[in-house]
């Protein structure tokens, strides 16, 4: 390394690294080759006793002098380049962006570095794998797509946030949510409620049930990205609040409680410091619509691919407790699912007023 | 066809005459009244016969003169095979010229808005004598062809009387002829026309005139007609001629004062077909009867052995006794039932194929040569099938192909790199193939779906090959398929000879002729592709290894020796794409067109399989063609391409036809002045360089 002003920080030295390996191998004749894990349900593992999904040690290799890798090489090293510039300059941007940055026409070619985004988003994962570091480390962040209302403050670039005088709207969060960026300065809340839509998150803020319950409302509008998850795991590392999880009675709702709880299979790296394996599942449960007399109407059909899923997830090992199993089963068999807006069938507020009440008094929720 | 009793059309007299054969009285004379009646007399009185001439007057379009367009096309259609057809029997090769010229009273008029035009074709054929001439060109069905079944151009001998009856209905203009039949005797001219009640030929003039050719015919037509170029015109049909004609010398004089040349690419006669007699399998009964009327042997057995091909006077005798009758019947006294036996038996016994030197195909050897003169390719091949007979009558099929582009044309300076942005492609080509059909080396232009040769390019799986096909459509790709019947009697669909009819025989033949092409085309397709993903794959490297440099470059801060990684990096992907093993796949070092008889394989460095061929072909056409000198692109190993291209031991794939690329050069018949020793060089020299190349373009296409 020549002179530098700066410091080069961890990150960047790993980047770098991806150079020394091109280099090397050249010195040595070797075909240049990077090792990446492979993140797929193959090369996960459910750790029981953390309760946790892990990733595991297979790993493919990417070479250069292979017809099939070598455009994803050379990409992965377009992208390698553009991390390590952002880390120079100090600076945080999109997905999108850097595929903007790296995408140019190839010297004497017709041939594109990137033809669309989804051959540049695989690329910063595989990095964020191999290298070990999480995306917000490489600088790149999602959008903003999560609200938080409630008693907590926190310090967010030398300023005072204070959820519970936000108004309804609440404080959006960032994507990057480490403690660098954005500080927890006072909690007082007894728990965090993560909702999966925003309209329900809206509802709940609207009738200011944080104050009354003394509650963190969560929402991630969908599949939470990771500033919420991350978010709702320092509160509860840090501040030791249990997380109550309320998703649609679909599948697709049971998958994003365990997403929260154990974590993804596709960022399964991450699980160490994003899941939750405490989080509780409050709702929708399949029993609900009949102990809180939920007309069938309300329901919907479950089409064939809501059914194949819920198979593929009875077959998770992170699934395979009982109350799981029937929670699932019980599903399949009454052939509906029903949305978290059909409570509104009963009552506007019926949400706020009558179903998280007695689900918090009764204590009923699954693990 | 002719003779045909037609009743009067239409009731016009008046008159009521006492009937001479009186009906049984009409039970409603009041609707008789009505209706005029005429007498079986009267019909009699206007029965007559009507001349061929009158009814091809009124039935044009049944000899191909229905449009002005095609009428043009089709006198100069008849003229030429009626030249090359008599030059060919004579055997001598033909140079034909064929002149249009725009007729006007007065105002100069643009060709293409022209209505009248002057058609003369010149040959140097062995000429004809005086005494035939008139009738030759003006009488319909006169002619010496249709009566012996023996391969040839025309038929039936009425194209090109009627191609002169055309001329005289719509421009009132004699036929003028000039022939001469050889350097002694006097050119003689001729003014004729054809009577059209009498079907008759009218001498207008005929003269002993000075003409400068020693021997051969000319014709000249007066015709209206509309001159178009594009699909279907005379331009096409006279450069397909000379693709199925590589032996003819064609000049071209179009009405645009233009001078075409397609010269002489195969310098040998096709062989001579024999006349054959009728196969048994080939008659229907009335023509059975017919024979059986005419011949000229007493008995029966020597009639069946002596008019029918593949009958022994032991087959003869077999064939009596099981139609159960005598051998020694007199064969004009057979009728009636005993003769339908008698053709019934003929049909249900056992007799070989007719013999089959009656045809003559083109050979592969020339197709090639026509179709390397005339098109421009990357590959040609060419397949001959074995003779094959649907209803007694031999036929042969052949069928060519010519693919791709020119490698001068693939590496046309693409277009300024224009940064794709998201969601843009490469254009795909969509062209689709050609199909060019031949009968007896006629070109045939109208009615292309409806012909036999078009059903079974289109039900052929080109997928196979490697090419792109929708279902029904015609094979994708820059390709001119080649088919090609030779038939002592071709079954048209039609008297205007447009369009070959479908029998199975025939549909099976083309069908098999167009595989074995297909399945060459697909080993070179494959091959090409072949070397193309192995050169796209040095190119990735090649490219990759740039941006691979820069951004390693920029993540250690500026501070790299780039050309020292590059360099080094270039290293590596050498060796990992396999050096000469790549360059043998991309055809650099031109190992021959292993396993692809008959081919012609057109790389940028020069011509591969049957280069004497192609050699031959370029000289003709006054190229420079540099022949075993040493090559020019400065190849480090040129010592090693004779060795690779030549020894069929080493190569493995040309094993089960040892020799035949050499065997095949043998046959090659060169033009005098040269020497057998200049084409087995040029089957052995290293590719004729680039200058070859970089010349073919000039030509015509």
């Amino acid at each position: 390394m020549t002179t530098k002003t700066k410091k080069t920080t961890p990150v960047e030295k790993k980047l770098i690294g991806l150079a020394d390996i091109v280099i090397q191998s050249a010195e040595r004749s070797k075909d240049p080759t990077f090792q990446i894990p492979i993140r797929a349900l193959s090369n996960v593992a459910f750790n029981e006793r953390k309760g946790l999904i892990e990733m595991g040690g297979k790993k493919q290799e990417r070479s250069f002098f292979n017809v099939g890798m070598a455009k994803k090489f050379m990409q992965t090293v377009l992208v390698a380049d553009a991390l390590s510039e952002l880390q120079r300059a100090d600076l945080t941007t999109s997905l999108r962006e850097i595929y903007y940055r790296t995408k140019h026409t190839i010297k004497n070619s017709h041939e594109n570095t990137f033809d669309t985004q989804d051959e540049s988003d695989p690329v910063i994962e595989d990095l964020e794998v191999s290298l070990a570091t999480l995306r917000e480390e490489l600088h790149v962040r999602a959008e903003n797509s999560g609200s938080i209302v409630g008693p907590v403050v926190f310090g967010d670039d030398g300023d005072r946030v204070d959820c519970s005088k936000l108004g309804k709207g609440g404080y959006s969060v960032p994507s990057i949510v480490e403690p660098e960026y954005l500080e927890i300065r006072r909690c007082t809340a007894d728990f965090v409620l993560l909702v999966e839509k925003g309209t329900q998150w809206n509802r709940l803020s609207e009738d200011k049930f944080w104050r009354r319950y003394n509650c963190v409302l969560l929402t991630g509008n969908g599949q939470p990205p990771r500033g919420v998850r991350r978010l709702a795991r320092r509160l509860h590392e840090e501040h030791r609040l249990p997380v109550y999880v309320l998703v649609d009675n679909d599948p697709w709702g049971y998958y994003i409680y365990s997403v929260i709880k154990q974590g993804s299979i596709n960022l399964a790296f991450e699980s160490q410091r994003m899941a939750i394996p405490k989080a509780k599942f409050m709702g929708l449960s399949s029993a609900d619509p009949e102990r809180y007399e939920l007309p069938r109407n309300v329901g919907i059909k479950l089409n064939e691919k809501d059914i194949a899923r819920a198979k593929e997830l009875m077959n998770y090992q992170w699934f395979k407790k009982p109350a799981w199993q029937a929670e699932i089963k019980r599903m399949l068999t009454s052939g509906l699912k029903y949305e978290l807006d059909a409570l509104a069938n009963k009552d506007f507020q019926y949400l706020t007023k009558k179903y998280l009440p007695r689900k918090l008094k009764e204590k009923d929720w699954l693990d | 066809m002719g003779k045909k009793k037609d009743s009067a059309s239409g009731p016009d007299s008046k008159s009521s005459v006492p009937r001479a054969n009186p009906e049984p009285a009409p039970k409603k004379p009041a609707a008789a009244k009505a209706a005029e009646r005429v007498t079986a007399v009267e019909m009699g009185a206007r029965q007559r016969e009507i001349s061929v001439s009158e009814f091809f007057t009124k039935n044009r379009h049944l000899l191909g003169f229905d449009n002005p367009r095609k009428a043009l096309l089709t006198c100069v259609k008849e003229a030429v095979d009626n030249a090359l057809d008599a030059c060919e029997e004579a055997g001598i090769l033909p140079d034909v010229t064929v002149k249009l010229e725009v007729m006007s009273n007065g105002e100069p008029v643009a060709p293409s808005q022209a209505n009248r035009f002057r058609i003369t074709v010149t040959d140097n054929g062995p000429g004809i004598v005086r005494q035939q001439i008139p009738r030759i060109f003006a009488k319909l069905l006169y002619g010496s062809k249709f009566h012996r079944l023996r391969m040839s151009r025309g038929q039936q001998g009425i194209g090109i009387s009627a191609a002169g009856m055309y001329g005289q209905l719509t421009t009132g203009k004699p036929v003028k002829i000039i022939s001469r039949i050889g350097p002694k005797a006097a050119a003689h001219f001729f003014e004729v026309q054809i009577d059209t009640k009498k079907n008759e030929p009218l001498v207008h003039e005929n003269k002993q005139i000075d003409w400068e050719q020693p021997r051969g015919t000319q014709v000249t037509l007066e015709v209206e007609g509309k001159y178009q170029k594009g699909r279907a015109s005379v331009d096409e049909w006279l450069e397909q001629t000379s693709i199925a004609n590589p032996h003819v010398k064609l000049i071209y004089r179009t009405p645009e004062g233009e001078t075409k040349e397609y010269p002489r690419t195969y310098h040998e006669l096709p062989p001579q077909p024999r006349e054959i007699k009728p196969h048994p399998y080939g008659i229907e009964f009335g023509m059975l009867l017919k024979m059986l009327q005419d011949t000229k042997s007493h008995t029966l057995s020597g009639f069946l052995a002596g008019d029918f091909c593949r009958v022994s006077p032991q087959l003869a005798d077999e064939i009596c006794k099981a139609a159960k009758v005598s051998p020694e019947d007199k064969p004009r006294e057979l009728k009636g039932p005993v003769a339908e036996t008698l053709y019934r038996t003929l049909q249900e016994t056992k007799i070989m194929a007719p013999p089959t030197n009656c045809i003559s195909p083109i050979g592969e050897k020339a197709i090639l040569a026509g179709l390397y003169k005339q098109i421009k390719g990357e590959f040609y091949t060419a397949v001959s099938r074995p003779p094959s007979v649907y209803r007694g009558n031999p036929f042969i099929i052949e069928a060519g192909l010519a693919y791709g582009n020119r490698p001068q044309d693939q590496n046309r300076p693409q277009q300024p790199a224009m940064p794709k942005a998201e969601g843009e492609h490469e254009e795909e080509d969509s062209e689709l193939a050609r199909v060019i059909r031949y009968a007896n080396r006629v070109p045939l232009l109208y009615q292309q779906s409806a012909c036999s040769t078009f059903k079974a390019v289109l039900s052929t799986g080109w997928k196979n090959y490697g090419l792109t096909q929708s279902r029904g459509a015609l094979p994708g790709g820059p390709m001119v398929i080649f088919v090609h019947m030779a038939s002592v009697w071709v079954p048209f669909t039609s008297e205007s000879k447009e369009a070959i009819a479908d029998y199975d025989e025939i549909q099976k033949e083309i069908t098999l002729a167009l595989r074995e092409c297909g399945r060459r085309l697909g080993l070179f397709v494959r091959r090409r592709e072949r070397a193309a993903s192995e050169f796209r794959r040095r190119n990735i490297f090649e490219l990759y290894i740039e941006e691979v440099v820069e951004a390693c470059n920029r993540l250690k801060g500026g501070t790299l020796p780039k050309q020292k990684l590059k360099e080094q990096l270039q290293k590596i992907a050498t060796s990992r794409t396999g050096g000469m093993k790549t360059d043998e796949a991309l055809g650099k070092t031109g190992a021959g067109p292993e396993g692809l008889p008959h081919s012609i394989i057109v790389t940028a460095d020069g011509v591969e399989g049957e280069t004497a061929l192609a050699t031959q072909v370029e000289s003709d056409q006054g190229l420079v063609v540099p022949t075993a000198e040493p090559n020019l692109r400065g190849d480090p190993t040129p010592a090693d391409e004779p060795a690779l291209k030549e020894d069929p031991t080493k190569s493995s794939r040309t094993t089960h036809r040892p020799n035949m690329r050499t065997a095949q050069s043998g046959q090659v018949t060169l033009s005098p002045g040269e020497s057998k020793a200049k084409n087995r060089s040029g089957g052995k020299s290293p590719k004729p360089a680039k200058t070859v190349a970089s010349k073919k373009h000039n030509r015509t296409s």
